[in-house]
């Protein structure tokens, strides 16, 4: 005990000013003439499950990547867990469980020894290793399939085996990027309920995803990503209340009358986007709305009232879908 | 089972613990890769050994020594050819074992990105799997060295040492080798590699036959290559005569070799790993 008092770093677990797992300050990455990440502030409070959410090519994977220590900030600042990525990296990553886009599994090696191989790069002794092994595959649901090779494997599968590599050594931290990019609707929910597990043991959640849904569903705090840039933060609750309406109308007509339709209901919602194959009506009657649409003769051939998501809070701060 | 206590277990931190070199973390997951797939590499490891002697050893050395074996410095050709074979062999595992499996840790399997997400860092990464090729040269010239006992081919107690000069050959044909690996992107090139550097050397380093039988111009050549070093070190301590000064110059240079593709391996694989 008193020998792990003496390395402990005092105060390590927090940044000691703000309580923030991660803290970034204009955090910029460039590759060449290229900039993935535009100078970003965030702070990621420990215990919270944090979003970034944003189309493919938004910087969410660099930003990932630099808080995991694994590329080198281009410029601003960054801490994590109270300490520096480019001082103390191997630190950090021995207190962060990272589930990379690329599961990095060794597809040769049975499901066992991937866990118990990641044990060892984090320097776990054997016996506790093998304890804690036997407990991850429970966890990820695995245990039958403990002894057999990774390759024949599901994608479900073997995202439930990342993460459970992501937790062989009881990380204070834990970075998904993409989650469950790839994976049928079943397979997802296993996923998510995994990962409410996780959130309600207190780890703090770092998750990348243009997924919508998975965002509401997993994330107390998000950040809206374009573009290297952030364009907006808060709880999904507040984003939608603040870059969007309570409800929103879906309408369907001919395709080639969604823009005239568009200019002629435009007075009867707060905002109209027209997309290449509905019409959306930003309201908070939805059904008024709808109600309004009709008494004016258009019949649409398809029409829907629905409550505003985060995928509305992305096309209004962009003018573009979030999956393309 | 009670989920928190295990997940969170009360101030648990492996890392500090951890008493294991991060460098020997990244080679034990070889280590137990290889007890997986043992079985594929029997053949370049026990077989090919034993073929190669008794095939070009005995059967042809049979022909030569009814001739004349004064070229061959009077030993039965089977002597002769046994030390250049062991160098021959090393260097074929230290540059095999640098290639393709460099190129599955970054591209294939990703082994490599596995590790850089947890304590290890780029140089233990390399130093890992570098010693982990020093593992299987070392392997393969146990096997080779007695093999060529069973032939009777070991005149020589400094023979023994002629291990550590074959695991030195390896090991200075390895360290380039990984760092021109870590810059490809496909896998195309290693078969240029073989073609244009590996095979040649092995045919024309002084492995089959002296190399004054070549013509004067290419003589000076096939000494200044890298395996004429590992061969004439090998054939030196098997044979009893291992040769002072020239020994020593044949060890610094592949000494030199392995070192300078060290570094240069750091920098390859700091490039292309950490983006």
């Amino acid at each position: 005990m008193s020998r792990r008092g003496r390395l402990a770093v005092p105060g390590s677990e927090l940044d000691a000013d703000t309580g923030a797992a991660v803290q970034a300050r204009g955090l910029t990455k460039r590759f060449g003439e290229f900039t993935a990440v535009d100078g970003v502030d965030f702070d990621i409070q420990a215990g919270e499950a944090f979003g970034f959410l944003g189309p493919n090519g938004a910087g969410k994977t660099s930003t990932m990547r630099m808080i995991a220590c694994l590329s080198p900030i281009s410029g601003g600042s960054l801490q994590v867990l109270g300490l520096d990525p480019m001082r103390d990296g191997a630190r950090i990553r021995s207190r962060i469980g990272l589930v990379p886009q690329d599961d990095t599994l060794d597809l040769e090696l049975t499901v066992r020894d991937n866990l118990y191989l990641y044990g060892r790069y984090f320097g776990l002794p054997k016996k506790q290793l093998r304890e804690r092994v036997e407990q991850l595959l429970e966890f990820a649901r695995l245990t039958e399939r403990a002894d057999e090779r990774v390759d024949p494997l599901s994608g479900g599968m073997r995202r439930r085996l990342t993460i459970a590599r992501a937790l062989v050594s009881s990380p204070d931290l834990v970075i998904l990027d993409e989650p469950t990019t790839g994976l049928d609707p079943q397979a997802r929910h296993l996923l998510w309920d995994r990962l409410y597990r996780l959130k309600r043991e207190g780890v703090t959640l770092v998750i990348t995803t243009h997924y919508m849904d998975e965002a509401e569903q997993l994330c107390d705090r998000l950040v809206v990503m374009d573009a290297g840039r952030i364009a907006a933060a808060g709880s999904p609750r507040e984003l939608i209340e603040q870059w969007s309406t309570r409800e929103v109308v879906e309408l369907r007509f001919e395709p080639e009358g969604h823009q005239a339709h568009g200019d002629r209901l435009a007075d009867l919602a707060e905002r109209v986007e027209v997309l290449p194959d509905r019409l959306l009506l930003y309201t908070d009657e939805g059904d008024a709305t709808l109600d309004a649409v009709r008494s004016r003769g258009k019949s649409p051939i398809a029409a829907l009232v629905r409550r505003s998501t985060l995928e509305d809070v992305f096309l209004h701060l962009t003018g573009r879908s979030l999956v393309e | 089972m009670s989920f928190t206590t295990w997940l969170r277990p009360p101030g648990a931190n492996p890392s500090r613990r951890a008493r294991m070199p991060p460098a020997l973390r990244a080679y034990e997951y070889n280590l137990l890769a290889y007890k997986r797939t043992w079985r594929g590499s029997l053949t370049t490891t026990f077989l090919y050994p034993v073929l190669y002697l008794a095939a070009i050893g005995v059967g042809l050395g049979h022909l030569i020594d009814h001739g004349s074996n004064q070229a061959v410095g009077g030993v039965p050709y089977l002597w002769f050819l046994a030390p250049g074979l062991l160098a021959g062999t090393a260097m074929q595992i230290g540059a095999n074992e640098s290639t393709y499996p460099v190129m599955a840790g970054i591209k294939w399997l990703k082994t490599y990105f596995a590790m850089l997400a947890t304590p290890l860092e780029v140089t233990d990464v390399l130093y890992g799997h570098l010693l982990w090729i020093l593992t299987r040269v070392a392997l393969a010239s146990g096997v080779f060295l007695a093999v060529m006992a069973a032939f009777h081919t070991v005149p020589s107690l400094w023979a023994l040492a002629a291990f550590p000069a074959a695991v030195l050959t390896g090991a200075a044909f390895a360290a380039p080798v990984m760092a021109f690996s870590a810059t490809r992107e496909t896998d195309q090139s290693f078969v240029v590699l073989y073609r244009f550097g590996i095979v040649p050397l092995f045919l024309f380093s002084g492995t089959f036959f002296p190399i004054v039988q070549l013509p004067g111009w290419l003589q000076v050549v096939a000494r200044c290559t890298p395996l004429y070093q590992g061969v004439s070190l090998c054939r030196g301590l098997v044979l009893g005569h291992p040769g002072g000064w020239d020994a020593l110059g044949h060890s610094g240079y592949l000494l030199v070799m392995l070192l300078g593709g060290i570094l240069a391996a750091r920098a390859t694989y700091r490039g292309r790993l950490v983006q």
